[in-house]
């Protein structure tokens, strides 16, 4: 029972990156490998907000959010945008120099250290059948089920959502029926980075948070999104949360010293045997780009 | 064309002007100038990259040093010019950073590197080059076998030390079985491996052997299984955000056994961020960490206290164990300079055979032909976290 809450409070915190990780393909079948720098950014800014300037909580978050937004919106702007050829290796490797700079940035600014706040609630942790829990994890877990949901509905129900899907299934055929994709675009490195912000925002008070943690949290986000199927939103999560969860019962049952190496057998196999994600339907993998 | 000439004769006056200021500003400085060559030595930090949390706080300690020392003057008129280079925390890096140092600025002596696979890198450089080495990692290999070590030294206390406090301590108050969670880097591993070379002369049980990576971001099930297996107390050997999240996760489980951490605990950061998570939590800390605790009457006492200060006043922050690594070792080697002057050999011969009961920031150095470390447990203080500070128990 410990080591499923163990996972799970690890899980919800890959399944965010991966949120993060979908939205950006979702709109441009890019994989931006900056995304753990957007979680980071969301951690330390919070910390800057409450911490260092000491505002208000949810001025600060609203703030923090708002501040990351800005930052996906100048990152599109300035990296992406500019580019004649829409080649995607190339747009992947600007998401990755987008990354060093950002972690250049956030050194300068924060330094070294790790920081951290109070979590959102004070109090003990939970026990559930004698297992601990602690109160942030459930917060994690509670805003990620949010974003997941306000995600879906985004996506399906609302008009620009709809309209950020078709860029990504063909963007020529999404201009053609007068979807300005270039805003799309936009839109979605803002909400990926938000997303990501939120996540950041959420897990410091568990994990700390140092410049220098993104690229760690890129790389299980992306397992996270790759076995959930890339670009599904559900996928995603529920990836997350296995990756979490396997990760703690390899640490449990075999050894700890294995936990990544299991973690990551999985995440091989998966592409061998099922390179659409276990919740990625067949047919739609083969019109993706890769 | 006119124009240009004119655009070339501004050009003119301006490179005059400067050449003007820069022979201006060469007079000034020579106007300090001493009337000896200045004594170099070089330093290999980790600056950056994954061991720049040792490296950043020894390369201030080096700059703060290097200015006190040559604002009194220098060594023996000689001013002290130390010569840094970034090792990125990096052994090929570590390798060529050395090799410039030896080659082309000739330096009598390297202090450093920062970290334990570095400083084996540089033994057989050193030993070929026959140029002498302290260096301000941990690991025992670094300086044994004495024989292969004939130019190497180090100031950092070894890890079986750190190891043998933590167990003398566990003894006193009747724990013999416990449960180590370490973290998978070289720092960890080395730690892991100390205490279970030293648990067996102490009669120490180690029932659980965990570990995790250095960006975990949750060790319950960890803990909970050194629970499990009957542990009597928990030793945590790591550094950076680990320790703290371990602390935490530990005090969320309400274990209801002791947590111990390494030396590299050491820092008022960790009890900040650990908050009410950290009281209780028992360490072996070096006397640098916790200098406002311990007796005036201590031999350490005096140079602590100033390097403590000096370091705070000038980068806001605490030189921690590691700074107090490059203090150790640069004045070890200003000390020889001053004594046996500016000789490879004679420093060397100096460091080994008078370097006794020599007060540094790790402790009270005690160099021989045997040992080229020259500390034991005696260095450290078993020190508790009690109401957000240090407490050091006797």
């Amino acid at each position: 029972m410990q080591f499923l809450f163990s996972g799970l409070t690890v899980g919800a915190v890959y399944a965010l990156v991966g949120i993060g990780f979908n939205i950006i393909y979702n709109a441009t079948s890019v994989i931006n490998l900056a995304q753990g720098e957007f979680v980071v950014i969301g951690g330390l800014m919070m910390w800057f907000f409450t911490e260092s300037v000491k505002l208000p909580f949810f001025i600060s978050i609203i703030l923090t959010i708002s501040t990351a937004g800005l930052v996906g919106l100048l990152m599109e702007r300035l990296t992406i945008r500019p580019l004649k050829k829409t080649d995607l290796l190339l747009m992947i490797m600007i998401t990755i120099s987008v990354s060093i700079v950002l972690r250049g940035l956030l050194m300068f600014k924060f330094g070294k250290n790790s920081y951290s706040y109070d979590p959102f609630t004070e109090g003990e942790p939970i026990s559930i059948y004698g297992a601990i829990i602690q109160q942030q994890t459930l917060w994690v877990i509670g805003v990620t089920a949010l974003c997941m949901v306000l995600l879906f509905l985004f996506f399906n129900k609302t008009l620009t959502g709809k309209a950020m899907k078709a860029c990504s299934v063909d963007s020529t055929a999404a201009r053609l029926v007068g979807i300005n994709v270039s805003r799309m675009v936009m839109l979605s490195f803002i909400l990926s980075a938000m997303v990501g912000a939120i996540g950041g925002i959420a897990i410091t008070p568990i994990s700390l948070m140092a410049y220098d943690n993104g690229p760690m949290l890129a790389v299980k986000g992306f397992c996270a999104a790759i076995m959930g199927g890339l670009g599904r939103g559900r996928g995603a999560v529920i990836g997350g949360f296995l990756i979490g969860i396997l990760e703690s019962m390899t640490a449990g049952y075999l050894h700890s010293g294995l936990k990544d190496a299991v973690a990551l057998i999985i995440l091989l196999l998966v592409l061998f045997f099922r390179p659409s994600g276990i919740f990625g339907g067949s047919a739609a993998a083969r019109l993706r780009k890769f | 064309m006119h124009k240009y000439v004119t655009k070339g004769g501004q050009m003119k006056r301006v490179t005059t002007v400067c050449a003007l200021i820069g022979s201006l500003l060469s007079l000034i400085i020579t106007g300090t100038t001493y009337a000896a060559e200045p004594y170099r030595i070089g330093a290999v930090f980790s600056v950056t990259g994954a061991a720049s949390f040792l490296g950043e706080p020894e390369k201030n300690t080096a700059l703060l040093i290097q200015d006190q020392i040559n604002k009194a003057g220098g060594i023996n008129g000689h001013p002290l010019e130390i010569i840094i280079e970034d090792s990125k925390s990096d052994e090929t890096q570590a390798v060529l950073s050395a090799r410039k140092l030896i080659d082309s600025d000739r330096v009598l002596a390297i202090v450093g590197p920062s970290t334990t696979g570095e400083s084996m890198a540089l033994v057989p450089i050193m030993n070929a080059a026959k140029t002498p080495l302290v260096s301000c990692a941990a690991g025992a290999d670094i300086t044994q076998p004495v024989k292969e070590r004939y130019w190497i030294f180090k100031v950092a206390q070894y890890d079986t030390s750190a190891a043998e406090a933590i167990f003398t301590y566990m003894k006193k108050h009747g724990i013999s079985k416990v449960g180590i969670i370490s973290i998978s880097t070289g720092f960890g591993d080395a730690g892991r491996r100390a205490l279970i070379e030293t648990a067996p002369q102490y009669g120490m049980a180690i029932v659980a052997d965990e570990k995790y990576g250095p960006r975990d971001s949750d060790m319950t099930t960890q803990l909970a299984k050194i629970k499990a297996a009957g542990a009597q107390a928990v030793i945590n050997w790591s550094v950076g955000p680990g320790q703290v999240i371990v602390t935490k996760n530990w005090y969320a489980l309400k274990m209801g056994i002791p947590l111990f951490q390494s030396h590299g605990w050491g820092s008022k950061k960790n009890i900040e961020l650990a908050g009410k998570a950290s009281e209780g939590v028992i360490a072996p800390l070096d006397r640098l960490v916790v200098w406002e605790k311990i007796q005036a009457s201590n031999p350490q006492y005096k140079l602590l206290k100033k390097f403590a200060q000096d370091y705070e006043a000038r980068y806001k922050g605490e030189p921690g164990t590691f700074g107090g690594h490059s203090y150790d070792s640069i004045m070890m080697v200003a000390d020889a300079l001053k004594n046996a002057g500016g000789d490879k050999k004679k420093i060397r011969d100096y460091i080994e055979t008078r370097i006794k009961k020599w007060p540094g920031t790790g402790g009270i150095f005690n160099m021989s032909p045997k040992d080229h470390c020259g500390l034991d447990k005696t260095a450290f203080e078993m020190v508790v976290v009690k109401n957000g500070d240090w407490e050091i128990l006797k």
